[in-house]
């Protein structure tokens, strides 16, 4: 049965691999910029829901880690010359104005930044709970907002950074969140996820049982921020322009939205429905701009598209109360069962 | 050997004293019973005994350590587990879950290792696992390993949180009110598993309960609070014969 499994599950990666390479070949390059962005959200949405879904942490913060590593990697790897563009109101600092790193490596630097700022901003938030954890680190995440708004010779200010090398394809965006899937995976059967969930399922009994929950709460809080962080960067070098405005709160809300969506504790669901929220996203686009539907012309709104997703979150809460997971994982034992049941209902 | 002492330890929460100069002293394999009408003061107690509130003041001494105003997890390391009065199980986890994450305290690798699965921490899961199994089977529920928390009826709920406690490896195990909603078939049961508990594992366990056949069924000794003052202290002939005791339990003006 064992053996059965992972024989499967290799196929299964396999058919991703082929797929992959097919998208690659056949999408254009607006379709490919969606089948990117359906990789980094699933970096982001497993990334949160580790704190919200897994640890039980009310966590909003997340658009100010997607900055620090969005700015630090745009910040390494952008040339001397493009820097001096961008920074035409005030030189960049001396110390930035030379660096050209590759990608990688500037990739790595910028999670373990976001990674740094997390651990700094857990030791104060992670003493609060519920609502007011929430409120803090939605706090902080805008506080990082408003630094790199106003350093002018470090970010650029509200201008931004342009002309990001677009380094994220297909192999970078779906590479991390393949491997973050995995690490999640591992994370989760190991007996770590399991602390972590018992702290979820109830503090003062997992402390109780000598689980450290403070320090438990860091370590997720900072992981989280890590895959943040690369997400982030993911998603500058595939944009190629930066600004503070990009990481409001607005943004933390999409990715909560998959969580939630997915069902909060459930890597399966996140990635379902990172992938599902992405590309409504750009499908409902149409609803935004006037439809001609031969008849007449419906005007368009803008901002519909927000709605009907509103309205779609409302409708997932309302009628799966625990998003379309709950707390399920796929696996091809349940699959199985699921497919045996269907057939023994049979066709009428 | 002595293994909790605690020596006048007081709360005070705001204006009221919920705990007054409380001095116990439990021997090595003892089973020891506190008990007391409601509000007296016993859950409390146990809270400045396990760190989850720090005491205002007195020491607490276990195995001849200072422990008193220790956080919880530390305190659970050294030795001390409970359960507690209201049943505070992982209600999303197995069964298996459960017992299971309470040998996480005793891990020694690294979240990292955890993720790579390094040799090192392969083999200590494997124990862990092979220990929770074990465990569950001297408890009498390893057949409901696989089952959600709270899908076990309540007498089982009881025991599975007596089996995590068991699990973090403690010398002194703390109850709270164990027979609390419990039929007298499964409270007779309970004090069968409370014996059987001191023999497998070498246990001492000091209880709060209610329930008082249960308690003069099993404890040597008992202290009986009331209003969070030590009103008496003995065996159980002693208490149930003092007049003190028996003016707080009837309420006698
Ligand atoms: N965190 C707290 N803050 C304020 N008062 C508290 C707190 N915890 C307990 N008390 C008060 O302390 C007193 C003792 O409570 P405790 O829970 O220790 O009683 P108990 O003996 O366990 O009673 P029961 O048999 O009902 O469980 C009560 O009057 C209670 O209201
Ligand atoms: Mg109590």
């Amino acid at each position: 049965m064992k053996r059965k499994n992972s024989v499967l599950s290799f196929a299964g990666v396999v058919f991703c691999l082929l797929l992959l390479l097919l998208f690659n070949k056949t999408f254009d390059s607006y379709k490919m910029r969606i089948f990117n962005l359906c990789a980094i959200y699933i970096t982001l949405g497993l990334s949160l829901n580790l704190v919200n879904g897994f640890t039980g942490l009310f966590s909003l913060g997340h658009a100010g880690f997607m900055a620090v590593g969005a700015y630090t990697c745009a910040l390494l790897t952008l040339s001397p010359a493009n820097k001096e563009m961008n920074f035409f109101l005030q030189p960049i600092l001396p110390f930035l104005a030379n660096t050209e790193w590759p990608f990688f490596p500037a990739l790595l630097v910028s999670g373990l930044c976001a990674a740094i700022i997390g651990f700094l901003i857990a030791a104060p938030v992670l003493r609060l709970k519920d609502d007011y954890l929430a409120i803090a680190t939605l706090g902080f995440s805008e506080i990082i907002r408003v630094i790199f708004t106003n350093t002018q010779r470090l970010t650029n200010g509200a201008l931004g950074l342009k002309g990001l090398p677009n380094y994220t394809n297909v192999w970078w965006s779906w590479g991390v969140a393949a491997l973050t899937i995995v690490f999640m995976i591992r994370l989760m059967r190991g007996s770590y996820g399991k602390a972590l969930k018992s702290i979820r399922e109830d503090e003062i009994a997992a402390e109780a049982m000598g689980i450290d929950v403070f320090r438990h709460k860091v370590i997720s809080f900072t992981i989280s921020s890590f895959f943040a962080g690369i997400g982030g960067a993911l998603l500058g070098h595939l944009l190629g322009t930066i600004d503070p405005l990009m990481f409001r709160f607005l943004l933390t809300f999409n990715i909560l939205l998959i969580v939630v969506l997915g069902g909060i504790g459930s890597i399966t669901g996140t990635v379902i429905a990172a992938i599902v929220v992405t590309v409504l996203m750009e499908v409902l686009r149409v609803l935004d701009s006037s439809i001609d539907f031969g008849l007449f012309v419906m005007k368009g709104i803008p901002g519909l598209r927000m709605v009907i997703f509103s309205a779609l979150l409302m409708a997932v809460i309302l009628f799966y109360q625990r998003g379309l997971m709950g707390t399920n994982e796929f696996s091809w034992d349940s699959l199985g069962k699921r497919l045996r049941r269907i057939k023994k209902r049979g066709p009428k | 050997m002595k293994m909790l002492e605690t020596n006048r330890i007081t709360k005070v929460f705001g204006g009221l004293v919920a705990v007054s100069d409380l001095t116990i002293s439990i021997q090595k394999n003892e089973i020891i019973g506190l008990i007391g009408p409601n509000g007296a003061g016993k859950t409390t107690a146990f809270n400045m005994i396990t760190g989850i509130y720090p005491p205002t003041r007195g020491t607490v001494t276990f195995l001849d350590q200072d422990i008193t105003g220790h956080k919880p997890h530390f305190v659970t390391r050294l030795g001390i587990a409970r359960t507690f009065q209201n049943i505070r199980l992982f209600k999303e986890l197995s069964v298996l879950e459960n017992v299971f994450v309470a040998n996480h305290l005793r891990l020694k690798s690294n979240i990292f290792s955890s993720v790579i699965r390094t040799p090192g921490y392969v083999r200590q899961e494997k124990e862990m696992y092979e220990k929770t199994m074990m465990l569950l089977e001297k408890v009498g529920l390893i057949d409901v390993a696989d089952e959600t928390a709270t899908s076990l009826p309540y007498g089982k709920q009881r025991r599975l949180e007596i089996a995590r406690a068991l699990a973090t490896g403690p010398s002194l195990l703390l109850l709270d009110e164990p027979a609390a909603g419990m039929n007298p078939q499964e409270s007779h049961e309970l004090m069968d598993f409370i014996f059987h508990v001191r023999e497998q594992f070498d246990m001492t366990i000091l209880m709060i309960e209610h329930h008082m056949q249960v308690v003069m069924g099993v404890c040597e000794r008992m202290y009986v609070l009331d209003y969070g003052i030590t009103i008496a202290e003995g065996p159980p002939e002693k208490i149930q014969n003092d007049p003190k005791v028996i003016e707080a339990y009837l309420g006698v003006d």
